[in-house]
């Protein structure tokens, strides 16, 4: 980790969470809940505090009320500063902003807050990955090549279905992007894009201003496939563990992908801690007759029943004689007396009263909305 | 800007806790952990936020750095303020010299500038070194309605335990009429918690005279209580029903851990209106695998878990093997306990590793003397050899810090 990096971090919380309806309602991507007890902006998040820039603009559009909540002064990843830090970026109500159809049209709003920064590089990055990113090697990567825009992608294999919401590149010998598939109808092993780039602040000023005036709104569009050959924009291959998020399906397996030790280890590395907001929550509690295997089980769950294969968030309660398979159980949710749930995601604080039977598939699970009651 | 504040604590926590001693070689007693993600200042602590007390002393001396660093600025508490908050007050040096902290009422003396600095009415003074749950500001609204000098809150024990406590003998209307420590025919069963309300000018004074006495004790049970019980002053006894746990010994450490599991002991940590705060561990959600059987049990974040647990509180960070068995056994963080190990009725310190095969602590049934029975103790950072074994009562200190 070098010091004084100069470079400003920029997280897009609300881009891409149309791929999950079923939990962006109140919500934006951002804050979707993952992994026991986390949010999706804890990844980039902390990935940004532990390569050390430490200066960063979430920006929003709408329901981000879960967001503020979740991140507050930003104090939890280190990011509660008197220089730099942690800066929440709304819409700005003007002419040139309101609500944005893209990222250029957002980084438009924001203007005068990435001209105010000191930073000479600009690092963006949407909360659809899951990943520790080491941005450090992103940007020596970047600087080295000289390029003008570098972009992060992985080499993974596509369904079709994930094709529809995920970025391709066609990479030349020398590194160089001289191809861009938008939401291609293709599967495969090919370069998926992780929506996260380099570029410095200068160009990306221009960049901006350029299409403002052109009224463009799409950065996938009008700058990384229309203009690729005329901007070098490397490609750089990120080699570590990820989830790219596509759909409820991808988001359910890429939770269940913790349940493996080896992949826990590969996302949660000794040196880059992933941070989340505390909630002072006692540890987990499994009850006498409590049989709980292959799961993951936050603080402040109080276990009288029966858990496998599944990940439950803080505070959940699950009541004796009940059993919860291969569910996705998020925080303060409460299931009574002798239910089962098989396959099923619910969202926070929902109730389940004693002796309901939910069952979804492993390929759609059921999806149960924020604190309904059942 | 200045306003004064009603109300300081004093907490004391410089206690060494030699009887726990293979766990407070190298962290005082008031850092030892409890509770699966607690220590034990957690809880005087997270009593006086969640009784509207946010200035606080925390008065350190033996080992300090482990407390030091997990108070830092009091943030986890709600303690970082801009007047008031959480502070640690180490002996220091002054124009004249510099001394060690000589007793509970000196630890104070010596930081009468401290408390000044809020201007109080009153000043509690705590312990660092006991579990439980209790609203200061009642036992200060009590003390007001009194009129009281000083107020001190007391637990009715049973007689036959009453000789280990400082006993507090009562009037009628409650006035403190005399009072015995650890008297061996105790003549009421009023102990004293170790937790005082003092009218701070009153104790101001009291502090200072008894300063400029050499030949009394600078402790409060000793000189302060007594003098001021010889010149008049109203005490008053404050009856607290609740759960209150010396933890000085380690085999009441492991019993207050047990305790938590007791659904009959009414220490509750999940209750939302009286929250337990701590330095929270930055780890991912505990991890139970396949052979994962675990019961009656608490585990904290961080935890790996593949063997079998039964009546036992697990720290942030363990790890427990496939055919390891942990009953009725406290495990602290970063411990790990490998493949087929057996720990029962044990207290494993701090990222301390028990090779695979073996045991240790034993059943109270398994030993013919009902004397050579207790707790097994295996402090931080320590190795226990494959197929090693460790009896009951045995302690196995870090033999690096002797």
């Amino acid at each position: 980790m070098s010091l004084n990096k100069n470079i400003l971090g920029l997280i897009f919380a609300n881009m891409h969470e149309d791929v999950i309806p079923e939990l962006t309602r109140q919500r934006t991507m951002g804050s979707v809940l993952f992994g026991g007890r986390y949010r999706m902006i804890d990844f980039v998040l902390s990935s940004m505090t532990n390569s050390g820039v430490d200066e960063v603009g979430v920006v929003t559009k709408s329901n981000y009320q879960s967001l503020l909540d979740h991140l507050g002064s930003g104090r939890e990843w280190d990011m509660a500063r008197k220089i730099g830090g942690l800066h929440l970026l709304p819409p700005f109500s003007n002419v040139a902003s309101g609500i944005y159809r893209g990222r250029l049209e957002a980084l438009a709003g924001i203007t005068d807050f990435i001209n105010h920064s000191a930073a000479d590089y600009v690092i963006m990055s949407d909360c659809d990955v899951v990943a520790s990113f080491d941005y450090d090697a992103i940007f020596d990567a970047h600087v080295k090549s000289g390029a003008d825009i570098t972009a992060v992608y992985a080499r993974a294999n596509l369904d079709s279905d994930a094709a529809v919401h995920s970025n391709v590149f066609g990479i030349d010998d020398n590194g160089r992007i001289n191809n861009v598939l938008i939401n291609p109808q293709l599967s495969g092993e090919c370069n998926v894009a992780l929506n996260t780039y380099v570029i410095s602040k200068d160009l990306l000023v221009n960049i901006i201003r350029d299409g403002a005036a052109k009224g463009h709104y799409s950065f996938a569009k009008t700058i990384l496939q229309a203009r690729c050959n005329e901007f070098d924009i490397r490609a750089f291959e990120y080699t570590g563990y990820f989830s790219k998020i596509t759909s409820i399906k991808t988001y359910y397996d890429a939770n269940m992908a913790l349940l493996s030790t080896e992949n826990r280890k590969a996302l949660f590395r000794d040196t880059n801690p992933i941070y989340t907001k505390i909630r002072d929550n006692p540890p987990a509690k499994l009850a006498i007759g409590a049989k709980v295997k292959n799961s993951l089980v936050a603080d402040g769950c109080i276990i009288e029943g029966t858990v496998e294969n599944s990940i439950l968030f803080r505070g959940v309660k699950v009541g004796k004689g009940s059993v919860i398979k291969n569910a996705i159980v998020m925080q303060d949710t409460c299931v009574g007396k002798n239910c089962t749930l098989d396959s099923v995601i619910t969202d926070k604080q929902v109730i389940i009263t004693d002796g309901k039977i939910l069952t979804g598939s492993s390929s759609y699970p059921v999806c149960i909305g924020k604190s309904a009651q059942i | 800007m200045y306003t004064k504040k009603e109300c300081v604590a004093m907490l004391l926590a410089g206690g060494q806790g030699s009887r726990l001693y293979a766990l407070t070689q190298d962290m005082a007693k008031p850092a030892v952990p409890y509770g699966g993600k607690y220590r034990i200042i957690d809880f005087p602590l997270s009593n006086c936020v969640n009784s509207g007390i946010d200035t606080v002393g925390v008065l350190t001396q033996y080992q300090p750095l482990v407390l030091n660093d997990y108070i830092g600025n009091g943030q986890p508490w709600d303690l970082d303020k801009q007047y008031g908050g959480a502070h640690c007050l180490p002996p220091y040096q002054t124009a004249l010299g510099a001394e060690w902290y000589k007793g509970t009422a000196n630890a104070i003396y010596q930081n009468i500038a401290f408390v000044d600095r809020y201007s109080p009415e009153y000043v509690i003074v705590l312990s660092g070194d006991h579990i439980y749950k209790m609203d200061y500001n009642d036992m200060i609204q009590f003390h007001k309605e009194k009129g009281a000098d000083a107020t001190i809150a007391v637990l009715d024990v049973p007689l036959e335990e009453a000789s280990r406590f400082g006993i507090m003998i009562t009037d009628d209307s409650g006035n403190i009429v005399d009072f015995e420590e650890k008297p061996k025919n105790p003549r009421s069963t009023l102990a004293s918690m170790g937790i005082y309300v003092f009218t701070w000018s009153k104790l101001r004074q009291y502090l200072i005279d008894n300063e400029n006495n050499p030949d009394e004790d600078k402790d409060f049970g000793k000189a302060i209580i007594p003098n001021m019980m010889n010149a008049g002053e109203k005490l008053v006894a404050y009856a607290f029903d609740g759960y209150w746990k010396d933890v000085g010994t380690l085999d009441s450490l492991w019993e207050a851990n047990m305790d938590i599991l007791n659904p009959k002991i009414p220490i509750d940590l999940y209750d939302p209106d009286w929250k337990m705060y701590s330095r929270n561990p930055v780890l991912p959600p505990q991890y139970f695998g396949e052979n994962a059987n675990v019961e009656n049990s608490m585990v904290a974040e961080g935890c790996i878990i593949d063997g079998e647990i039964d009546f036992s509180v697990i720290f942030e960070g363990v790890t427990i093997e496939k055919n390891a068995i942990v009953t009725e056994s406290i495990i602290m963080p970063g411990s790990v306990i490998k493949e087929g190990a057996i720990v029962e009725y044990a207290i494993v310190g701090e990222n301390s590793v028990i090779e695979k095969g073996a045991h240790i602590g034993a059943r109270p049934e398994a030993v013919e003397n009902r004397d050579d029975w207790g707790i097994a103790v295996i402090g931080h950072n320590v190795t226990i050899e494959e197929n090693a074994s460790v009896g009951p009562k045995d302690m196995v200190p870090d033999i690096r810090k002797k």
